[in-house]
């Protein structure tokens, strides 16, 4: 792991691709070709992915706890709908309009949230996530209430229309999926992404070494709901409607339980949760459905008492004791 | 010649509790000055009053010829007042390069861009491995904090807060629950902090303070008991009783 010889090039060239990031993405276009009939479940992996990956930004690296994300991704979500229902039906600038929105609720809200920590902190944000759903669903004349919206969007591009086997979806999806992830990132690397982290790994710190964390904070909580919002837009244009299931507190819970199945502060524990979580419960609900909460439930259970820094932490700490064996026995 | 840091009346209250009473202190550029007094004089509320983690009720703190009484903490640690703390208040999963890395870039003041990358930034790192160097932390730079020794803990705790490049630095027990074996280096690293900087420090380990202070306050209930070298202090009746007193005669 560490570099004796160059520690500061070592520090320096983490913010590097890795092969195994590399790999991800492979997998992700290779699974177009593979799975041809499964492709409207992949691009709902991705979309969520986005969705977790943006909680990560604000959990995994900046150490702020919210149950109420969900407010985001469906001020992105019912944004989008609303764009085309208003006549703006170009889907790329309608979903950069979305995530602008929520990007500008988050940065609202972090005036609040900056103030707060601990359990004031999980309050707060489990209320304003309550409060935006049910201001969906009471709005019944822009929102359709629980009816939803249903809206067409024009091609992509001028080009491709969204088809029922959900191929435009996936490669729409995959390619604003890369764009979150290069994006964050970057943000994650560099000397804002790097103080984020301080700021997680000790709050009352970063004020002693000269850090305003409060513009910081506000920032970090605009640019997570952004990308929440854009995941949410992503999901209504390529369901072609959107539901208050797309606002409610389960779409909170579960991208917080899938960023720790997967592994919060690793960029990819999202990806690896929303896969997980959505290919788990595609599978489990085919056999009983009604079970599917029971295997996730447990399967949470295990992940958290047995791998705490989710799947890809505990394969990290696998490879390091591998790698520590094949040194003691050379 | 104008004080690095001075206080004047500074007083504050917690509810029927006074503790800081009138309190005038002056530190001169390059001072190496001990405050020390009995478990609950209030001198680490005093270093709280100093870096604005608590507001006085009166009084005034200015650093320099500015006046900081009511600045926030992170301003001034920017104008070049840090602390360390008596209990080690470290980056638990960073190594102790990223630690002061981030410090550096704090007080170059790039922290908060987030679109410029670590990489293109190479020179920070670098000073940032430096100074660790010179701690006698090279070989741990890139170990993460937690799995370090309480002893080289210690270190990088006054580490981080030279990596601010202060003007005026409080060390609020530097030396506490370090074990004998490793307390050498840390004493060296103390000494050998840059003579321009003023350095206050609380202490009970009396040896150090007769060893690092060349001037001794000593803080009993809030108050100022008295102020001088250290053989003045070492000398004077008053302290001998108040704070030594019930140890000599028990």
């Amino acid at each position: 792991m560490t570099n004796t010889t160059d520690p500061v090039g070592g520090f320096l060239r983490r913010s590097q691709w890795r092969p195994t990031e590399i790999m991800v993405w492979v997998l992700v276009i290779a699974a177009f070709f593979v799975f041809p009939d499964r492709l409207v479940l992949g691009s709902r992996v991705l979309i969520i992915a986005i969705y977790a990956l943006s909680l990560d930004l604000l959990l995994g690296y900046g150490g702020l706890i919210s149950l109420g994300h969900a407010a985001y991704f469906g001020t992105g979500a019912y944004a989008a709908g609303l764009i085309a229902n208003y006549g703006w039906t170009e889907p790329i600038s309608g979903l950069i309009g979305a995530a602008v929105i929520a990007g500008v609720l988050g940065y609202l809200a972090g005036f609040i949230i900056v103030r707060l920590n601990g359990v004031a902190l999980l309050m707060v944000t489990l209320g304003f996530g309550l409060l935006i759903s049910e201001l969906a669903n009471s709005l019944n004349d822009i929102t359709g209430g629980s009816d939803g919206l249903n809206m067409t969007f024009a091609p992509i591009l001028g080009h491709f229309d969204f088809d029922l086997a959900g191929q435009t979806a996936y490669i729409y999806s995959a390619a604003f999926a890369l764009l979150a992830f290069v994006f964050v990132r970057r943000i994650v690397n560099s000397p804002f992404g790097l103080s984020l982290q301080g700021y997680r790994e000790n709050p009352k710190r970063m004020a002693q070494i000269g850090a305003p964390m409060a513009a910081r904070l506000r920032l970090v909580n605009a640019l997570a709901a952004a990308l929440a919002g854009l995941a949410g837009g992503l999901l209504t244009q390529t369901n072609q409607f959107v539901g208050l299931d797309s606002v409610g507190f389960e779409r909170s819970a579960d991208t917080l339980i899938m960023l720790i199945l997967g592994g919060g502060g690793r960029l990819y524990g999202g990806l690896v949760g929303a896969l997980v979580f959505l290919v788990g419960r595609d599978v489990f609900s085919e056999a009983n459905p009604q079970y599917w909460y029971f295997w996730l439930g447990l399967l949470l259970v295990l992940i958290v008492l047995f791998m705490p820094q989710g799947i890809l932490g505990g394969i990290d700490a696998l490879l390091a004791r591998i790698k520590r064996m094949r040194k003691a026995a050379p | 010649m104008i004080a690095a840091l001075a206080t004047q009346g500074l007083s504050k209250k917690f509810g029927a509790l006074q503790v800081a009473r009138e309190i005038d202190f002056t530190l001169p550029v390059g001072a190496r000055h001990a405050l020390i007094g009995p478990n609950g004089a209030g001198k680490t509320t005093f270093i709280n009053l100093l870096t604005g983690a608590i507001e006085p009720d009166s009084g005034r703190v200015t650093l320099g010829e500015t006046d900081i009484t009511y600045a926030a903490t992170h301003r001034r640690v920017r104008m070049g007042l840090v602390r360390t703390f008596q209990i080690n208040s470290l980056f638990p999963d960073f190594t102790p390069l990223e630690a002061v890395t981030m410090t550096i870039c704090e007080r170059e003041g790039i922290a908060g861009r987030w679109l410029s990358s670590l990489t293109g930034h190479r020179a920070l790192a670098e000073e940032a491995y430096a100074l660790l160097e010179k701690l006698g932390l090279g070989d741990e730079a890139t170990r993460m904090t937690r799995y370090l020794p309480y002893g080289r803990q210690r270190l990088l705790e006054i580490g981080i807060a030279l990596a601010a490049k202060p003007r005026v630095l409080l060390l609020d027990e530097p030396a506490a629950g370090v074990p004998e074996r490793e307390s050498h280096e840390l004493l060296e690293a103390i000494s050998a902090l840059p003579a321009d900087i003023a350095i206050m420090f609380i202490e009970h380990d009396m040896e150090l303070v007769f060893r690092f202070a060349n001037r001794i306050t000593v803080l009993v209930a809030g108050q100022v008991l008295c102020e001088g070298a250290p053989a003045e202090i070492a000398a004077d009746a008053r302290v001998r009783e108040v704070y030594l007193g019930s140890r000599d005669h028990g």
